[in-house]
């Protein structure tokens, strides 16, 4: 395992504002890493040193061994880039601007070609390659913005809200085609959609002003949520206010709430699995049980946990 | 100047993929027409030359020109297609000259529809080719040297009518730095060597020397060093200005 991105210390100031404040990780080939993070956290900002657009305050990054600062062209040719909102040429149709980027990116004939074919049918794009961008839709844009930065099929890919605005189908469309690649790319991609770090990312970092307050894998993630290894319950009517009750006694049992919907959801101390002895009381008492199910864990709960939580941490600076 | 071809390509196509080109092209041919014959007297004056033809076209660049280059980077920064472009494997001085020369090329095309002119005059008479060939690439030099100026106040701002509006009041300033109105405000405290110079900038006498016939080196020297410091100063502004939103 190789890294293909190598971020050390970045910090990028834009006046008193820090956006990015002392970002250190690495990316191997295999990895989609996703961005998590509230609007302005520093996620679009640290993409964007990475592909070279921004020049970061302070810190390094390596590319496919090739430092952005020293040689950004090397970098650029390595790299496929989504930027968020996917800009492209509106007065060009889809056909001539890929083949813009593909003579940009060095593809010649028959290799341009396959490229194209490869890029234009596997994203979906056959049926609107002769109407100009600007008359079509905000799935399509994107996704030709998404062909656009897997045309010269790059080791390493960075792509801002990819799925933003395309509709539930194009979605799974695109994460299928996010999860394809992966074997031999590293791929960051940032997003709002939680559901979409579990479904395609292998490791799952959150950032909230400007830090990295959280990296690991989606389920070590939704392991910090209190939902983690939680039961949630249905009893038949009638049952379930005595069964809370009883629920509640219980050894592991720290919490018992109701869910709104006739549900009961049993939280457990520290996490620790309470299937078996919820089962066991459920049987002793014969209660009429119409769904169980452990919970994974819920990530937008994490999320909030973590992202909110930090802006109540005491300020160490104001503490001096 | 990795980049420079595709990106000239993609721009000079892009001229002619909306109306803009063919409008441009129309409007430049009917006025220097008019200019020509009705403010110029091209038949009253009973000689084979073009002289009234290329009187007037620092008149018509002045704004004509400006019109081109206003989207050059405007528009790059307006749709945020700019970020696509300083993340693909080109070079900035790539960018800058790729999308220059393609607006250049754009005019040159413009300027060789005027053909008719040189036609007209050779039918007619015995024109001094050289003297008309002359002309054209003093022509052409000058429109190098206005839309490097524009291209790099393209760069400055995301709004086109800013960038068209500033571009020709810079432009007129080149174009009459040689006239009293420019002169006079300076002739009051300013040395004679500081009014030499000024005057020195001024598109109209360097553009009328080469009209004349005689193709100085330094009036190629200037046009060439006036594209090159503007284009220089466009790149710098890009790269300042590429992130601000």
């Amino acid at each position: 395992m190789t890294a293909m991105i190598e971020i050390r210390n970045l910090v990028k100031q834009f006046g008193p504002l820090i956006a990015v404040d002392d970002i250190s990780f690495s990316v191997d080939r295999g990895e989609v890493l996703g961005f998590l993070g509230p609007n302005g956290a520093g996620k679009s900002t640290t993409m964007k040193m990475i592909t070279g657009f921004l020049t970061p305050t302070s810190g390094a990054i390596d590319v496919c061994g090739h430092a952005v600062a020293d040689d950004p062209i090397a970098v650029k040719r390595r790299v496929g880039y989504l930027p968020e909102g996917a800009p492209a040429y509106p007065d060009m149709t889809p056909a001539a601007y890929l083949s813009f980027i593909a003579d940009v990116r060095g593809l010649r004939g028959a290799d341009k070609a396959k490229r194209l074919d490869y890029a234009v049918e596997r994203i979906g794009l056959t049926g609107v390659m002769q109407q100009s961008i600007d008359t079509l839709s905000k799935g399509y844009k994107r996704r030709v913005g998404l062909a656009q930065a897997i045309l010269h099929d790059p080791e390493v890919l960075i792509l801002d809200e990819p799925t933003d605005g395309l509709d539930p189908n194009q979605k799974h469309e695109v994460r299928g085609l996010i999860s394809e690649m992966a074997e031999n790319k590293a791929i960051v991609i940032s997003t709002h959609i939680l559901e979409e770090v579990d479904a395609v990312c292998s490791r799952a970092m959150v950032i909230a002003d400007g830090r990295v307050v959280a990296d690991g894998t989606p389920a070590e993630l939704e392991a910090r949520s209190r939902f983690h290894n939680a039961v949630t319950l249905r009893l038949e009517d009638g049952a379930t206010a005595t069964a809370a009750a009883d629920l509640a006694k219980l050894d592991g049992v720290a919490a018992v709430e109701p869910d709104g919907n006739g549900r009961l959801t049993l939280f457990p101390t520290d996490g620790a699995p309470i299937l078996d002895s919820v089962g066991q009381l459920v049987r002793e008492r014969g209660w009429p049980v119409n769904e169980i199910r452990v919970e994974g864990g819920r990530l937008d709960d994490v999320f909030r946990e973590i992202t909110t939580g930090r802006a109540e941490k005491p300020d160490q600076g104001a503490a001096k | 100047m990795t980049g420079l071809m595709p990106i000239f390509r993609r721009e000079l196509a892009g001229y002619f993929a909306t109306p803009v080109a063919y409008v441009f092209i129309v409007i430049f041919l009917v006025l220097s027409g008019v200019f020509c014959f009705y403010l110029g007297n091209f038949f009253e004056r009973g000689q084979a030359d073009l002289r009234p033809f290329f009187a007037f076209q620092p008149w018509l660049y002045l704004f004509l020109i400006p019109a081109i280059g206003m989207r050059l980077w405007a528009e790059e920064r307006k749709t945020g297609t700019i970020e696509l472009l300083m993340t693909l494997p080109v070079s900035l001085a790539g960018a800058v000259l790729g999308k220059f020369l393609a607006a250049w090329a754009f005019t040159a095309i413009a300027l060789a529809l005027t053909f008719p002119m040189w036609l007209t005059v050779a039918y007619l008479g015995q024109p001094d080719h050289g003297v008309i060939l002359a002309g054209y690439v003093g022509s052409l030099l000058m429109a190098g040297g206005y839309l490097a100026i524009a291209a790099c106040i393209s760069a400055v701002t995301k709004n086109q009518v800013i960038a068209f509006v500033v571009a020709v009041v810079i432009c007129f300033i080149f174009t009459v730095s040689g006239a009293p109105l420019v002169l006079d405000f300076f002739a009051a405290w300013a040395p004679q060597t500081i009014l030499n110079a000024i005057s020195s900038f001024s598109f109209i006498t360097h553009f009328n020397a080469i009209v004349d016939g005689v193709i100085d080196l330094r009036d190629l020297v200037f046009f060439a060093s006036l594209i090159g410091f503007w284009l220089f100063a466009n790149a710098v502004v890009v790269d300042l200005k590429k992130a601000s939103g």
